[in-house]
């Protein structure tokens, strides 16, 4: 059968189990699934944006190691800040050679990068690879009636030359939710940035981002905002938290768009659960047969 | 921060250039940059001011708590009419700090629970961005 090599990165083993779950029963119906790559390590997180910081690239060529030795050239990613670091560095060896026999000369231990491994967002493997009206077809459990605000934020769009769509109007995971039967909602924060880590140290900067991304999603009429980023989804939780306990309550769930796509393939509606946990996303997996160790 | 007043740097519009790969002169100061950044209420400066206190070489730059604040989210970069990629020289800012072993987080402070709590992507992204 065929499969694609698959990067998980750190948040999907820990506090984004429900975001991988839900993606390998997606893709498992889908008939094209995701296969994780062997000795897969931290990608770096943020790619280093100065000139001459390679060092922090190393992680990331790690990575894209393991794919050349597989043979294959290709890596999907679903967290979106993996996408981000992985897909800047690959494309910035492929076009520095000069910076790329450096770092090859500093990984003695490692076979050499040869460049040209392609990085992928999910949502763009379901665009190309699998094409809405495949996904329309697999809907088994159409969102009729439910209102999605997609929110992107900012890993998925920027720079341009990573982006996974139109930098400042995307709607590939519009169209998605549109083959599943939902019914999709603008919202002007789409692509607007939650916050992001400043909520390690200045919890306040991310929560305030996040929470104006919320009222923005509810006054458009959104019954669940769906998001492809770990840390968006929490902060996105976390800013809904403080919301509901001062009495601003937006009736707004938030769930990873592979949790609300699941459940269009007949997945445990469990899954659309505000706060995903585990558990519950073990029971989806059972439920739906696609049990991944 | 305090700290980086004891940080003289001379020549910071070369170093930062050097360190960012951009040309702090292609700037107009047309404010796009500031008018689109979601952060701008937390800066001291703004990102447009940033740009030009560059071209005026001005060090007390390195005081400011706009570098820290800016979380590469890139909505400046996109959007730049000039193609100024500000992140970059906000990256350029951090590293000339963070190269003299200052660093601008901690958490020391936070407890088993705190750290647990947070997704794994924000801990290294905000010890990749605040130390060296």
């Amino acid at each position: 059968m065929n499969a694609i090599p698959y990067f998980p990165g750190c948040s999907l083993k820990d506090s984004a189990k429900p975001f991988e779950r839900s993606a390998l029963f997606v893709m498992e119906r889908l008939g094209l699934p995701l296969r994780e790559l062997d000795r897969w390590n931290c990608c770096g997180t943020v790619f280093s944006l100065t000139e001459d910081d390679l060092m922090h690239h190393i992680a990331s060529v790690r990575n894209l190691i393991r794919v050349q030795e597989t043979g294959a050239t290709e890596l999907v990613t679903l967290c979106a800040m993996c996408y981000n670091t992985l897909a800047r560095v690959a494309r910035r060896l492929d076009r520095e050679k000069e910076a790329l026999a450096k770092i090859n000369a500093f990984m003695d231990e490692e076979q050499d990068y040869k460049g040209g491994v392609k990085v992928e967002h999910l949502l763009g493997v379901l665009q190309r690879r699998i094409g809405w009206e495949a996904l329309a077809e697999a809907t088994s459990n159409p969102l009729d009636g439910l209102h999605v605000a997609c929110y992107y934020g900012c890993t998925l769009l920027r720079p341009k030359d990573v982006s996974v769509d139109d930098s400042e109007r995307p709607k590939v995971m519009e169209d998605a939710f549109e083959a599943v039967g939902a019914s999709v909602v603008r919202f002007p924060f789409a692509t607007e940035c939650c916050g992001t880590y400043q909520v390690v140290d200045r919890p306040e900067i991310s929560l305030e981002r996040s929470a104006r991304v919320l009222r923005s999603a509810a006054r458009s009429g959104a019954d669940v905002i769906a998001t492809a980023c770990p840390l968006c989804q929490h902060n996105l939780e976390r800013a809904s938290d403080i919301l509901k306990r001062s009495g601003e309550s937006p009736p707004l769930r938030i769930a990873y768009f592979t949790e609300l796509l699941a459940a269009a393939l007949g997945a445990d509606p469990d899954a659309l659960r505000n706060q995903p946990q585990p558990e519950a996303t073990m029971h989806v997996t059972a439920k739906g047969g696609a049990e991944h160790g | 921060m305090s700290r980086a007043k004891s940080l003289p740097v001379e020549n910071l519009r070369d170093r930062v250039e050097e360190l960012s790969g951009e040309h702090v002169f292609a700037c107009y100061q047309c404010g796009m940059c500031s008018a689109g950044c979601p952060l701008t209420e937390e800066m001291d400066r703004l990102p447009s001011q940033v740009v030009r206190d560059l071209q005026l070489d001005d060090p007390t730059l390195l005081e400011s708590n706009a570098m820290w604040v800016c979380a590469s989210c890139l909505a400046c970069e996109v959007r730049c009419p000039k193609g100024v990629d500000l992140a970059k020289l906000m990256e350029a800012l951090r590293q000339i700090v963070l190269r003299r072993a200052l660093d601008n987080l901690s958490v020391d402070g936070m407890t088993r629970e705190e750290i647990r709590r947070l997704p794994q992507i924000a801990l290294v992204a905000s010890l990749r961005k605040k130390t060296g």
